[in-house]
């Protein structure tokens, strides 16, 4: 397959399939990431969407954003909803009534994904669909005010992991999603994010040519939840990526290619102090955060090292 | 026609029926005592004798879940549960009939924890009530059998689409081997054509599905919903009048045995009919004027059909087999509703029993027949009572 990145101004196309109107908040990172997925995706896909901020500002009856087919049923169950459309499409394809070759997506926020759908995602991957499974991570259950999940940094303020006198915010680390999609033993497992646009795209483009189950985890900046100014969504996305705090690799049958790697990485202060969720971390907390951040990293860099020998 | 008569369990029946309805999709997880149901539907699979995709999901919520995404592409869709898995499925069971898609499911009536028990009484199925599916009972294995195909042609007529679930009581339908009439295949397909969704997912024709509802609109889908589900009761009618001709079986809302003339009905639900027509039985021999009435459908409710079999009678004895713990008992409650506006109705006494498969025998249901006539006599009629319970 040839790379997008190379050609990319010219060969992504303008046709919207996440149509604009939506009512994403400003600066919003996940209705971003959407989009960029939507084109990556084009027209023959079936998407199932998770209950959450995606779900709520592009579908208001009677209107829709959706220019492809699109349902929506419940928080938890997406991953299980999109089980059945994989398996309807195989029975109908078998008995000639359907013809459209198509790919499977499930949506989902970190919520949807990290906690309460968990399960369904992880009978979806052991049961082997063909389908692509992609978490909008955001960090916390914005569509509902802000409300920590598993997948909340460790230290940031939320409305029910706020700061206060005796507390640093979260006080637990994130849930790393993409290394239990990983234990699944599923052929392609990838994280990206909006501010690397080119290597969003050709990444959802691999999932879908992958044969069986695939799982892309999205960073989404949200300038609403991390009290970030809208205009510096790309640019919190990139230091995420930056600093090592979120990496982007990629794992191909069991393979780990880190794929923005950085002879040095960025202090990690430099990613909290455009937020307000961090704002209230004292030095020895940013410490203890960036002494797990480089362990982390190193530990992928390993992995990714080891497949190069 | 060849009329094949075998001895079998209400569950194979099933699955014989789920087999010749040609059913694409089934999505099931295992659950006392549905499980015979899904075994059998996982060999036909597995020996070719039925051309579906059968995806053993990992609970019963991704069950129903599963369920709806094969429905919403427009495959032809079965599953079976039971009890915890009913409640489990339950915010789903509302989801797949909002969105209308004609999902089919059979229920083996089981108690609710806690205690656990995993015997039969229709818990289970009163938790569920309001779902907005069609809903009906049978009481043996023949029954199950018919209804199962009469199911799938009422969820996916055009005008109904909604889900529809047939209940039947655990191991008393689901594990009894009754002898059953089985339908040859090409009798079934006359009956039961392909299923046609009118708005699947598919990206030739692209379709949004569960848009969600701002208050200017929700009332106006759930007046659509109640509407369709009081419609679906012409389309019952209509489904089990064509099937009485291929089967010679008659089925109604609201069936009546023995009740010309009685002043004393007792209704009931489910399998425990045939044991109170034992008890009716020898209570006529005896020149007593009771009778029976069984409900058939319970959602939509048939009240017309109700009002009509109960006629003049003098008492109506309605025995529940579940608890709205705090409040009347469920199936009496909408009797008397039901009954309420007329002019003149009989006295309603209201037992409840025979709660996580406890036996009520012949000489029982005798028992609580005159002891319902008793309290009519009485005028104990405000409060429910509970049937042979140790106190």
């Amino acid at each position: 397959m040839e790379s997008l990145a190379i050609y990319v101004p010219r060969l992504v196309t303008t046709k919207e399939y996440f149509a604009p109107g939506h009512r994403a908040c400003m600066g919003c990172g996940e209705a971003l990431a959407v989009r960029l997925v939507c084109k990556a995706l084009g027209r023959n896909v079936i998407i199932a969407n998770a209950t959450g901020c995606m779900e709520i500002v592009s579908s208001p009856l009677p209107s829709t954003s959706w220019e492809v087919p699109w349902i929506h049923t419940l928080f938890e169950n997406t991953a299980a909803v999109a089980s059945g459309i994989e398996a309807g499409i195989k029975v109908l394809s078998r008995k000639g009534k359907y013809t459209r070759k198509t790919k499977v997506i499930a949506m989902g926020g970190d919520g949807g994904t990290a906690d309460i759908g968990f399960q369904a995602l992880s009978g979806a991957l052991e049961r082997g669909h063909d389908f692509v499974y992609i978490c909008f991570d955001n960090e916390a259950y914005m569509n509902t005010g802000i409300q920590r999940s598993s997948a909340t940094p460790f230290g940031a303020s939320t409305t029910t992991s706020p700061a206060g006198k005796v507390s640093i915010g979260q006080t637990t680390w994130k849930k790393n999603l993409p290394a239990i999609a990983a234990a699944h033993n599923i052929p392609y497992i990838a994280t990206a994010c909006h501010s690397y646009p080119f290597d969003l795209m050709n990444k959802i483009r691999k999932a879908v040519d992958v044969k069986g189950p695939s799982y892309i985890h999205i960073l989404s900046v949200c300038p609403t939840g991390w009290r970030l100014p809208s205009d510096l969504t790309v640019r919190a996305g990139r230091l995420a990526v930056e600093t090592g705090i979120f990496p982007l690799y990629e794992v191909e049958n069991d393979r780990y290619t880190l794929n923005l790697d950085f002879p040095k990485l960025r202090p990690v202060e430099n990613y909290f102090k455009l937020q307000g969720r961090f704002r209230h971390l004292s030095k020895e907390t940013i410490s203890q955060i960036q002494e797990r951040v480089a362990v982390e990293y190193a530990k992928l860099k390993q992995k990714a090292t080891r497949n190069n020998y | 026609m060849t009329i094949k008569r075998i001895g079998m369990e209400g569950s194979f029946a099933i699955a014989e029926a789920i087999k010749l309805a040609r059913v694409e999709a089934v999505a099931a997880y295992p659950i006392t005592p549905q499980t015979h149901i899904v075994e059998r539907l996982a060999e036909f699979v597995a020996n070719g004798e039925l051309d579906a995709e059968y995806i053993s999901v990992e609970s019963e919520h991704s069950a129903m879940s599963a369920c709806l995404g094969t429905s919403a592409v427009g495959a032809r869709t079965f599953t079976a549960t039971a009890s915890q898995g009913l409640e489990l499925m339950h915010e789903v069971l509302y989801v797949a009939s909002g969105l209308r898609l004609p999902i089919v499911m059979t229920v083996a009536n089981r108690a609710l924890s806690a205690p656990l028990s995993i015997w039969t009484d229709h818990s289970d199925a009163m938790a569920i009530r309001d779902c907005g599916w069609i809903q009906m009972f049978a009481e043996n294995a023949q029954q199950a059998f018919d209804l199962m195909l009469c199911a799938f042609r009422i969820a996916e007529d055009h005008s109904v689409l909604l889900p529809t679930m047939v209940h039947i009581d655990g191991f008393y339908v689901s594990h009894t081997i009754e002898s059953v009439e089985l339908l040859e295949q090409e009798v079934v397909d006359k009956f039961l054509p392909g299923y046609r969704y009118p708005y699947p997912l598919n990206p030739d024709k692209p379709v949004t599905i569960g848009a969600f509802g701002p208050p200017f609109i929700y009332t106006e889908t759930k007046k659509a919903h109640e509407s369709a589900l009081r419609g679906s009761k012409k389309v019952i009618l209509q489904t089990w009048r064509e099937f009485s001709k291929l089967s010679g079986r008659h089925y109604a809302p609201v069936e009546s045995y023995k009740t010309e003339d009685a002043d004393v009905l007792l209704l009931c639900m489910g399998s425990f009919s045939e044991t109170a027509m034992m008890a009716i039985d020898k209570m006529q021999a005896e020149g007593q004027k009771v009778g029976l009435i069984r409900l058939r459908l319970w959602r939509p409710f048939p009240r017309e059909e109700l009002r009509q079999v109960v006629g003049n009678a003098q008492t109506l004895i309605v025995f529940d087999r579940a608890l709205s713990l705090g409040g009347p008992p469920p199936v009496c409650s909408e009797i008397q509703s039901a009954l309420y506006s007329l002019k003149t109705r009989p006295k309603i006494v209201s037992f409840v029993g025979s709660l996580g498969g406890r036996e009520v025998s012949a000489q029982g249901f005798e028992d609580l027949i005159r002891n319902g006539v008793d309290k009519a006599k009485r005028g104990e009629l405000d409060e429910f009572e509970m049937v042979g319970v140790r106190e």
